[in-house]
């Protein structure tokens, strides 16, 4: 580096001899890396945390597979294996005896200090698991039509019960995989309605200000201070006793969404205010566009992200809603299948002493309502790419 | 020179951020001497900044030192230390103590939750071992001295119930508390109005002569350069364009870059541009008023607290083709009468606004409504002050420059699209950036973006609103040059705002300057310029620091000038609502005086 002055005199005049040419700038892009439209930006900038990613690929799978649960499981949720009550998770050998995988058949003795079932495996009859074939009573692909495939079935002649079973000798696998159906759906349902709301009432108060805004900050207020359990608790009690298991269930889901759009509502009511602040928005105003034209074609494309994140950040709380509330009994009701009802049967506290995977639903639901949270994250964080 | 009194000597700076992309200071090398002033000039992204944070070891996250070394001679004859060098803990020790660091923005800077006698005194407490006592009036010695009126009260003072001007003085308090050896002031006045920046100058200056300090001053501006300086050192995107004796470099800029800057630096103007006369006018505007009613604090919204008086009394006659600018501080009214003007806000009954287009129809702007205000919005557009929040970040700029387009029903899809490529070659840019977004711009190119969009429907009358206040001074200089092109190729007229009156002497035919909601002082730009009757008009042109090493800064007159209306001499002052009317003293040069 010759060409630069010795930083020491400071009596000299020096001139860089780098050439400087002021209109070369001018037709030169910037920054030419966020030269492309938002969604790009953002799924660029998703694309780097590796959590959300990770956490979105696994709700997306699982959502994709709801219409085809009965496929994995190994048995119909509703199909009792009176031989195997309270039966602990059941070990699978892998290449033992000629196959890829095999289960040994299990005899239960009562113990009879304790009262409790024990079972014993009969190590000397390994029994073939078998992939891919029809077994067990039919169930529903897609609401359409009935079959009896499944990617695992029972060995003939022992039981296969990966999770183990319930009081009424039920496999909880195959529970807790159609029981994702419902629970799962509760979320979506619910913010869908939450959304709906949310939009509406949140845009009013937004847009038109004043009293309208008034009153609907005075009506979350309001319904933000009520207690959320025992409101839950009031509104699931009044469903009539003798609905069917669906109406219940969107009953269920209406109810949390509800509950839930305050929220939202307040979200779009602040980004509707903050983009209206926008000089872009305004310019659109002094140019004489109609306030549908503002609305439409300026504010929303630039707050919808923004929507959407913190609807998957609320979705979490519903599949907890729903869970609480079958877990108390007072949500869905057999003979339908859910995470939450599924809990039910691990309310009493001895059960769970002596039979502890009565607990195992809870899995699912950590796992489903961490993805989320990750996922809305990584959402929320992308969203603003241009910094 | 002989390097016994240099105070610290910078070697081969060099700070980058991603490993693969250029460093962004190269090999920057420079040094400053006892009691000397070494200004640190250019533009954004030249890294000036960091260079400041790179010494001080504040450097943001993901900035990382990638070579060089910072000798820092302590004035106690101490022994010779790297600071790039030093570990965290020994620089801690030097930083705030021996060196200190002025920031720009004092609100940011000061910790709301504490007062500032106490964040004064936290400067003492670790880098002395000087009793309580000692340090209370140590710091009350040093309040009067960057200017407090009344030190105890500053020291009791939070942060948030000083003014903008006051704040600073805290900052700057704050950092010669210990009587450091070398000064580091970022941009310290930009945050500032031109009237309290030169104060402050002065006061930078003052203490620098009295306790013999090195004084690193980072600015963009070579005004401030030209009046405090002893030397400069000029960057671009991280290297060194030129150095030396400011009367040199400023006298005789050798590389065309910093001849760039010179020549972009608002002059005031020496000869008499005559305003050009034309008598046909766009605009007349008679008695407008703005009073924004008190905040909304009640449960059901009520309103209290007393009601704020934004405009008051704004009259003026704009020509065709003729430029008004309307000059202020922060808070003096002038966006609101814009805004007015606009009727993006309606003006308290009474006011007469009376646009005039080229068809010689008058509209009564403020009965306007429906299909008519439609048709005015036509006619006359805003350019807003912040080019990167001007324009939507999801429209492409095809889009955004035929939405008016769209909103008026003008022209099919694809002549929009012509039309839209014709405006952006009209404001200098190529045809081949329709497809882009506006992020991949930077900031001058996006205010030409924002100028062709309120080109798109041919109006005939452009508000401005600050519209170079973001941008850099050889950026400014571009887009001041593209209104004027504009003005004189499609017959426009503007109304141009600005807070900088050396900004307009070029682009205006008339000044008003408002202060406080009031035109204090209105008329041709020669008169104003060369006859400037009102103390605070002659207040802002005394302290706008011009790139002349030879023009000192008149601070007496900033002084007389640069206070509230009442603080103002006879005949000119008054208080709240018993302003004199405007007086004609010359043909069209109005002066708000006691008769």
């Amino acid at each position: 580096m010759s060409d630069r002055p010795d930083p020491r005199d400071r009596s000299a005049h020096y001139v860089s001899p780098e050439p400087y040419d002021p209109d070369e700038a001018l037709q030169r892009t910037d920054r030419p890396d966020l030269d492309a439209p938002a969604r790009v930006l953002i799924w660029r900038r998703f694309r780097q945390n590796r959590l959300a990613l990770i956490s979105g690929a696994y709700l997306l799978a699982i959502y994709l597979a709801l219409p085809f649960v009965g496929f994995f499981a190994t048995h119909h949720p509703a199909e009792r294996n009176a031989e195997a009550l309270f039966m602990p998770p059941q070990a699978v050998h892998f290449f033992r005896a000629g196959h890829l995988a095999v289960t040994y058949p299990m005899t239960a003795t009562l113990d009879m200090e304790t009262f409790t079932p024990v079972y014993v495996a009969d190590m000397n009859d390994p029994q073939p698991v078998r992939f891919f074939t029809r077994c067990g009573r039919p169930h529903r692909v897609m609401f359409l039509f009935q079959t009896d495939l499944r990617l695992v079935c029972p060995p003939e002649r022992a039981d296969l019960h990966i999770l183990g079973t319930d009081r009424l000798g039920r496999d909880i696998h195959s529970r807790i995989v159609h029981g994702a159906q419902l629970s799962l759906t509760v979320g979506l349902i619910g913010v869908a309605i939450s959304f709906a709301i949310g939009m509406v009432l949140g845009g009013l108060a937004g847009y038109f200000g004043g009293l309208v805004d008034n009153a609907v900050q005075r009506a979350i207020e309001i319904i933000r201070s009520l207690p959320e359990l025992p409101i839950w608790l009031a509104l699931s009690a009044a469903i009539p006793p003798a609905w069917g298991p669906v109406a219940v269930f969107f009953m269920i889901s209406a109810i949390l969404g509800l509950l839930d759009w305050p929220g939202l509502a307040r979200a779009v009511r602040s980004k509707f205010l903050a983009l209206r602040e926008e000089e872009y928005v305004r310019a659109a105003e002094l140019m004489g566009a109609s306030s549908g034209r503002i609305i439409g074609r300026h504010m929303m494309p630039n707050f919808t992200s923004h929507l959407v994140a913190s609807a998957t950040l609320s979705i979490p709380s519903m599949i907890l809603g729903e869970t609480a509330l079958s877990l108390l009994g007072l949500g869905l009701r057999p003979p339908a299948v859910s995470w939450g009802l599924m809990l039910n049967d691990a309310l009493d506290l001895t059960a769970v002493e002596v039979y502890p995977w009565l607990l195992l639903p809870m899995l699912p639901v950590f796992m489903v309502v961490l993805a989320f949270s990750f996922f809305g994250d990584g959402l929320r964080d992308a969203l603003d790419p241009y910094s | 020179m002989t390097t016994s009194q240099q105070a610290l000597l910078v070697d081969g700076l060099t700070v980058g951020f991603d490993a693969g992309a250029p460093p962004v200071i190269d090999g920057l090398g420079f040094s400053v001497a006892r009691r000397e002033t070494l200004a640190i000039v250019g533009e954004s992204g030249s890294g000036k900044t960091l260079t400041g944070r790179a010494l001080m070891g504040i450097l943001p996250r993901g900035a990382r030192l990638l070579g060089g070394r910072a000798l820092y001679r302590p004035g106690d004859g101490g022994p010779e230390v790297d600071l790039l060098a030093l570990r965290r803990s020994a620089l801690r020790r030097l930083c705030g103590g021996r060196i200190a660091m002025v920031f720009q923005e004092p609100m940011s800077a000061l910790s709301p939750l504490h007062t500032v006698g106490a964040q004064v005194a936290e400067v003492l407490a670790l880098h002395t071992d000087l009793p309580a006592a000692a340090i209370h009036a140590r710091c009350l010695a040093t309040f009067a001295e960057v200017g407090f009126p009344d030190p105890e009260r500053a020291w009791r003072a939070y942060p948030f119930e000083l003014s903008g001007g006051l704040r600073q003085r805290a900052m700057i308090a704050m950092a010669v508390v210990a009587e450091p050896d070398i000064l580091i002031a970022d941009e310290p006045t930009t945050a500032l109005d031109v009237t309290t920046q030169a104060q402050v100058l002065d006061l930078l200056k003052t203490l620098q002569r009295r306790h013999g300090q090195s004084l690193i001053l980072i600015t963009h501006d070579l005004g401030v350069v030209a009046s405090m300086a002893d030397r400069v050192v000029v960057l671009r995107q991280g290297r060194l364009m030129e150095a030396g004796p400011v009367a040199d470099v400023l006298a005789a800029p050798g590389h065309a870059y910093t001849r760039a800057l010179v020549a972009a630096a608002p002059h005031l103007p020496e000869g008499a541009s005559a305003g050009r006369s034309a008598a046909d006018p766009i605009l007349q505007v008679e008695g407008l008023n703005k009073t924004f009613p008190a905040r909304r604090a009640g449960f059901f919204g009520q309103r209290s607290g007393t009601a704020i008086a934004a405009v008051r009394d704004v009259s003026f006659t704009l020509h065709r083709g003729q430029t008004l600018a309307i000059v202020g501080e922060s808070g003096s009214g002038k966006s609101t009468v814009a805004r007015l003007l606009l009727r993006a806000e309606i003006a308290d009954p009474g006011a007469q606004v009376v646009f005039r287009g080229r068809d010689g129809a008058a509209v009564d702007v403020a009965a306007l409504g429906g299909a008519g205000l439609k048709a005015f919005r036509a006619r006359v557009q805003l350019v807003f002050q912040d080019p990167f929040s001007a324009l939507s970040p999801r429209m492409r700029i095809a889009e955004i420059l035929s939405e008016p387009l769209a909103i008026h029903g003008r022209l099919n899809a694809r002549a929009r699209r012509d039309r839209a490529a014709e405006l952006l070659r009209q404001v200098g840019l190529s045809a081949e950036h329709l497809g882009r977004y506006p992020h991949a711009f930077s900031g001058g190119q996006r205010q030409r973006i924002a100028i062709a969009r309120a080109l798109a429907l041919d109006p005939e009358l452009l508000i401005c609103d600050e519209p170079t206040s973001a941008l850099d001074a050889s950026v400014q200089l571009q887009i001041l040059d593209l209104f004027k092109r504009l003005r004189d190729e499609l017959g426009l007229s503007y109304i141009f705002i600005s807070h900088d009156l050396a900004v307009v002497a070029d682009l205006a035919d008339h000044v008003a300057v408002m202060r406080a909601g009031r035109i204090v002082e209105q008329g041709p730009v020669a008169a104003l310029f060369h006859d400037p009757v009102h103390p605070y008009t002659r207040a802002l042109i005394a302290a706008s620091p011009e790139p002349d090493p030879g023009k000192r800064l008149d601070l007496a007159a900033v002084a007389r000038g640069a206070g509230a209306p009442q603080d103002w001499p006879a005949p000119f002052g008054y208080r709240d609502d018993t302003a004199p009317p405007l007086t004609e003293i010359a043909p069209a040069h109005f002066v708000r005086l006691a008769a």
